[in-house]
């Protein structure tokens, strides 16, 4: 059932589970048509593996869409492969040629560990945000919509930071596995609109915490996070969460 | 915790501490640069000696110098102890790696390791050389009219208990300083090429350190701005990764080759 | 109406029906609350909202989801927009007025008293929103924007750029992790709920397998809550994410909840065309496409030109032709029929034919003008008006048209989109009362995954306002009318011989998956039953072709009981076992689709019958025998029975539905 006419050689990450060592393990992939998605080309590597009576290859995805945020792949040693802006879903076979050795790793971090194959944690994220990104507003106790004016340039910026789609590509393309770019776009989306002030300094300092508890790396500002955020998270956000956390904790009363 | 310890000792608090010691280090360049310029004063070193003089002497320097070395100190050990921590962070690594942040940034452990390297050396030729062996002594003897000075080392048994002794003979119009003369102590040390390379080297740790480690100390402590950060941008790669190195890595050079050629 | 459906719809005029309801219906005090258990499944938009809402209120809630975090559901990918009667336009919107365009939209199929409540929550809803700090698109001014969709002439679409499904999603998100960091709610991701269990006729509980270590855990609640959203997946390709399924409803339904209207699916019009048979997903074009887009084909049959190639003499706006009163913005089913009549005339364009053209030529030249204006420039050349045009373009749908380059290789800014419908959300759901309980006491459905609020077609934008309707502002008042009565109830033990029975028999069912050791996997039998479900349950049905299908399917499903492969094992992650399940229980509710498809014999809103059209083409309800819903009850493998429940207007003049 071959579509197209790329052959291919994968090197795939192999762990059965979080307990035992994994490898590196290559697979040949023939007829690959160039209007597949990476995805696809693994769903079609797949269906092989279970016709030879194989065990297929595990992997996050869910929405193929670009925006849930669940595809995870290191590929060619980039996060969401060679493409800037693109995650791994929306990475055709076009952006490689014909004979290409592609190696596949999960996201490698303390913090992250292996769950399957290409398949890792990343509840320590959920973790993170119940820490404080958040607003504290009961159902209900909402006024109008439009009571709030808010300048269309910082509603703008509120929403590039909130574009963030919890991927961890930022903590996989980090040479220190740092969370920052994560935690940076939640802290800026709220503290960038009227509605996050009450909770700002709290904020900061609690989902700062968090993130050090679960083993994150330091920021080395290398910027690397930035360059391979799918959704070109600004590292404008990362200097605004060291401000945010400097200033809620030296200059403010909050203990 | 305290606040403070909680503060400092969190993730962001950890890099303000790199920042602002990285900070006060290229403070600390900007004026070691600015004053070692002066050997390159046709004057035997007078400027040079004097200046040593005075950095050495004066209290509030003085004060500032201790803070220096611990500040170094700091800054190298406490940046050895965040990489460790950061490696801990990715327990597994990549087998294939594809980079897209800047060299410099990505290897500032490793440059600051050569640094710190060079800085022992360099601390051990000049400066515990200067405190605390018998360096011989220089005199220079002005003529307060026409302002001419003229040099004459001092007999290697010459000794004073002061750095500086002054004497002005206002019959005679003339004034006379004796100090210690690093000044010889430099042109003589950098007749080495091996010691020059070293310098070289050093100065090319501290260009590529910088570019990335002076920028950098900005975004840590959360000073980015669209119309400020390109000018930070510029001064960390035209001053501090370019301009400075080249200044000191020009009087290693200066001196090797005065000696090729001969003085 | 039947005996068995009472839809519990309260007493008075329909604008007070909600408001006296809300006022009067039994509730539970906070003391209570704190000993009441309620489990959510899913935590989309209606399960996150409606976890968040009720753990603020007290009560315990313990949330699942089977993806890795609760921010993942698809509910996250819608990306036009959210409607609210807010009328800030002032262009004559009301809720009356969003009420009614709801109905009209779904084709009389809708109950009136639930959509009415739809509509007046709907401003709550933005309020809401706003206050948790979703970033909605917003005027100069600082107030927020609004826009067009389809079947509308008012502009009440809030949206922030086009990403209103993720952010709407992350903000209730937000709310979720905030009572899980409190401790009133418990989160258990990666885990799929495989069974209710049912005690006394009442729900108390499910059966969920640890989708990592594998291992099949049971949970008690007073009161369980199904929003695990639609069931497009049956068609194998659809928008919906991969893993979205229909196993929680289904096994709701084996243990009696009323399946509604299980053959309304909405096929929505503008999604990127199949480019091969790899294709595992499609991609959805927002409608808010069609605000500025204009779509058409070439005149002439089977034209091979390109498409910049054919003059503008040549091309057929076939909806600006047929709709001139909603032109290109007509409702989903009407134009996605409308594409599948010209392609199927042989007017089709692309390699397979199967596509139309969605062109922003005129939208650019027309925004270039504009700009040219603004800047004060009188005689712009043409590359400057086109060169300013694409700039504005790419302001209001810059991501969507990179998407599409990035899916097919082509640049829309250059050749004019090629689309095609796709299935895109299911109408039908678990049959819900006004209380949204299904006929199951104590266990709910909210969202996409109920029956009740969009008829047989679904507006654009009114995905997202149900589901955050029914999460935030109906099930924290309506649960309240049966958990008043159950405030006596201790937590039963889950040893109780109910959860051990349910526990056996979903244990007894993975085992048997792993057991048949055939040679087809659970992928090649989806793709099987999705090709049938499209070609005889799709955009158009009819007699002949749902009876063919229902024999197929019941085909397809000994083969898949004899012949199945799954790999690995059941104590472990594995993605295989998870999809057998999925499979194995989207074939079963294929068939149903097939049957309700076959009963309806008239066409209405995305149910098209071609025995059952107008002499132009157009859907031909029969009021007089159809006026109702479904509402299916299982009887066992292969068996239902037929509820009915009358649809009654009292307040709506119906009609046929006509956008000319």
């Amino acid at each position: 059932m071959s579509e197209g006419n790329m052959n291919l050689t994968l090197k795939v990450w192999r762990q059965k589970n979080a307990k035992v060592n994994g490898n590196l393990e290559t697979y040949q992939v023939a007829g690959i048509s160039e209007d597949m998605s990476f995805l696809e080309m693994f769903d079609v590597l797949n269906e092989r593996l279970v016709s030879e009576g194989k065990e297929p290859i595990a992997f996050d995805h869910d929405c193929r869409e670009g925006i849930c945020g669940m595809c995870s792949m290191y590929i060619n040693g980039r996060p969401h492969g060679p493409l800037e802006a693109v995650t791994t879903c929306q990475l055709h076979m076009r952006s490689f040629k014909d004979g290409d050795t592609i190696v596949v790793e999960p996201w490698r971090a303390t913090a992250f560990p292996v769950i399957k194959d290409l398949v890792v944690d990343r509840t320590a994220f959920d973790r993170i945000i119940a820490s404080g990104g958040y607003i504290s507003v009961n159902t209900g106790n909402a006024q109008d919509g439009n009571s709030l004016p808010i300048p269309k340039e910082e509603a703008d910026k509120a929403f590039a930071a909130a574009a963030c789609i919890g991927c961890g590509a930022c903590v996989a393309a980090c040479k220190n596995a740092s969370a920052m770019l994560f935690v940076s776009a939640k802290v800026s989306q709220l503290a960038l609109l009227p509605q996050g002030q009450p909770e700002r300094e709290e904020r900061a300092i609690k989902m700062v915490a968090q993130m050090d508890a679960e083993g994150f790396g330091n920021c080395t500002n290398t910027g690397a996070c930035a360059i391979e955020c799918p959704k070109e998270i600004s590292l404008e956000n990362i200097a605004r969460l060291n401000r945010e956390f400097l200033s809620s904790s030296i200059a403010s009363t909050v203990a | 915790m305290s606040w403070l310890t909680k503060t400092l000792s969190s993730s962001i608090g950890k890099k303000v501490l790199m920042s602002l010691t990285g900070l006060f280090l290229c403070t600390f360049l900007v004026v070691h640069l600015s004053g070692n310029l002066q050997l390159f004063y046709k004057d035997g070193g007078y400027a040079f000696n004097t200046y040593a003089v005075f950095m050495t002497t004066f209290p509030l320097i003085k004060v500032i110098s201790y803070g220096n070395y611990f500040f170094i100190l700091f800054h190298a050990f406490w940046g050895l102890y965040l990489e460790y921590q950061n490696r801990k962070a990715r327990s597994v690594r990549y087998a294939v790696v594809r980079n897209s942040s800047s060299w410099s940034s990505r290897n500032m452990a490793i440059l600051g390791t050569v640094l710190l390297v060079y800085i022992v050396v360099h601390m051990g030729d000049f400066w515990y050389k200067y405190h605390n062996e018998p360096l011989p002594y220089v005199q220079y003897r002005e003529n307060v009219v026409t302002g001419e000075r003229m040099f004459a080392e001092m007999p290697s048994s010459y000794k004073q208990d002061v750095k500086k002794v002054e004497i002005s003979d206002l019959e005679s119009g003339t004034h006379l300083v004796i100090v210690k003369d690093l000044y010889k102590e430099v042109s003589v040390a950098f007749q080495n090429p091996l010691l020059v390379l070293l310098y070289i080297i050093g100065m090319l740790a501290v260009g590529f350190h910088l570019y990335h480690g002076f920028q950098s100390a900005f975004q840590t402590l959360g000073w980015n701005h669209p119309k400020y950060t390109p000018l930070v941008r510029g001064i960390s790669t035209w001053i501090f990764a370019i301009l400075i190195p080249i200044g000191f890595a020009a009087m290693p050079i200066f001196f090797y080759v005065k000696h090729l050629m001969g003085n | 109406m039947s005996k068995k459906l009472d839809a519990k719809i309260p007493e008075s005029t329909l604008s007070e029906k909600w408001t006296k309801y809300r006022s009067t219906v039994p509730l539970v005090n906070p003391a209570n609350k704190r000993s009441i258990e309620i489990i959510v499944v899913g935590t989309g938009l209606a399960g996150a909202s409606a976890a968040a809402t009720l753990a603020e209120l007290g009560y315990k809630v313990k949330a699942f989801c089977f993806q890795d975090s609760p921010r993942r559901a698809h509910s996250i990918a819608a990306q036009g927009g959210i409607n609210a009667a807010k009328n800030y336009q002032n262009d004559g919107d009301s809720v009356y007025r969003l009420f009614y365009d709801t109905i009209k939209g779904g084709d009389y199929r809708a109950r009136e008293a639930n959509v009415h409540r739809l509509a007046e929550v709907s401003g709550n809803i933005i309020d809401q929103c706003v206050a948790q700090g979703v970033p909605f698109a917003r005027e100069y001014g600082g107030l927020l924007s609004n826009r067009s969709f389809g079947g509308t002439q008012v502009q009440r679409t809030f949206y922030a750029a086009g990403q209103t499904g993720q952010q709407l999603l992350l903000g209730a998100y937000s709310g979720l992790e905030r009572q899980v960091g409190i401790g009133t709610v418990t989160m258990y991701s990666r885990h799929e709920m495989l069974e209710v269990v049912v005690i006394d006729g009442k729900a108390r509980g499910i059966i969920a397998r640890n989708l990592i270590t594998g291992e099949i855990e049971r949970h008690f609640g007073h009161a369980v809550l199904l929003c695990t959203g639609g069931y497009g997946n049956v068609f194998y390709l659809s928008t919906n994410a991969m893993g979205s399924n229909v196993t929680a409803a289904w096994k709701a339904h084996k243990q009696g909840a009323f399946f509604g209207n299980p053959c309304f699916t909405q096929i929505h019009p503008t999604c990127i065309p199949v480019s091969g048979d790899h294709q595992s997903k499609l991609t959805l074009m927002s409608e808010s496409l069609r605000n500025d887009g204009r779509i058409w084909v070439p005149k002439q049959k089977d034209d091979k030109r390109a498409a910049n190639d054919i003059p503008e003499a040549e091309r057929d706006y076939y909806l600006e032709r047929r709709y001139p009163a909603f032109g290109n913005l007509v409702p989903r089913d009407i134009a996605s029929r409308a594409a599948k009549e010209r392609c199927d005339a042989g007017y089709g364009v692309g390699t397979s034919k199967m596509a139309v053209y969605l062109d922003y030529a005129s939208a650019i030249d027309r925004y270039g003008k504009i700009e040219a204006n603004k800047n004060g420039m009188h005689n712009p050349s043409h590359e400057e008006i086109i060169t300013m045009g694409k700039a504005v373009v790419k302001e209001k749908y810059g991501n969507l048209f990179d998407m599409y380059k990035q899916i097919t290789g082509e640049d829309p800014y250059e050749v004019p989109m090629r689309i095609y419908p796709a299935v895109h959300y299911t109408m039908g759901g678990l049959w819900v009362d006004y209380n949204l309980m299904t006929t199951v006491p104590g266990l709910y459905a909210l969202g996409e995954a109920n029956f009740s609020d969009h008829g047989a077609n679904r507006l654009g934008a009114s995905a997202l306002m149900q589901g955050l309707a029914d999460g935030y502002f109906v099930i924290p008042y309506t649960i309240g009318s049966y958990l008043s009565g159950e405030i006596r109830t201790k937590a039963i033990p889950t040893d109780h011989p109910a959860f051990v029975e349910a526990e056996n028999k979903v244990k007894e069912r993975i085992n048997t998956f792993l057991t048949i050791k055939g040679k087809q996997s659970p992928e090649s039998f989806h793709k099987r039953l999705g090709k049938i479900m499209w070609e005889k349950c799709g955009m158009a049905r009819n007699e002949q072709g749902l009876k063919e299908a229902i024999e197929e399917i019941r085909a397809l499903k000994k083969e898949f009981w004899s012949d199945l492969r799954v790999m690995g094992d059941a104590d472990e992650f594995n993605p295989e076992l998870d999809k057998a399940g999925r499979v194995a229980d989207f074939i079963e509710l294929g068939e149903l689709m097939c049957m309700d498809a076959l009963n309806r014999n008239e066409s209405c809103g995305g149910h098209f019958r071609e025995e059952y059209q107008t002499e132009e083409g157009e859907a031909l309800r029969d009021d007089e025998n159809y006026m109702y819903v479904a509402a299916w009850e299982y009887e066992g493998d292969s068996q239902w029975v037929l509820n009915k429940e009358p649809l009654v207007y009292e307040n709506i003049k119906i009609a046929q539905r006509s956008y000319k």
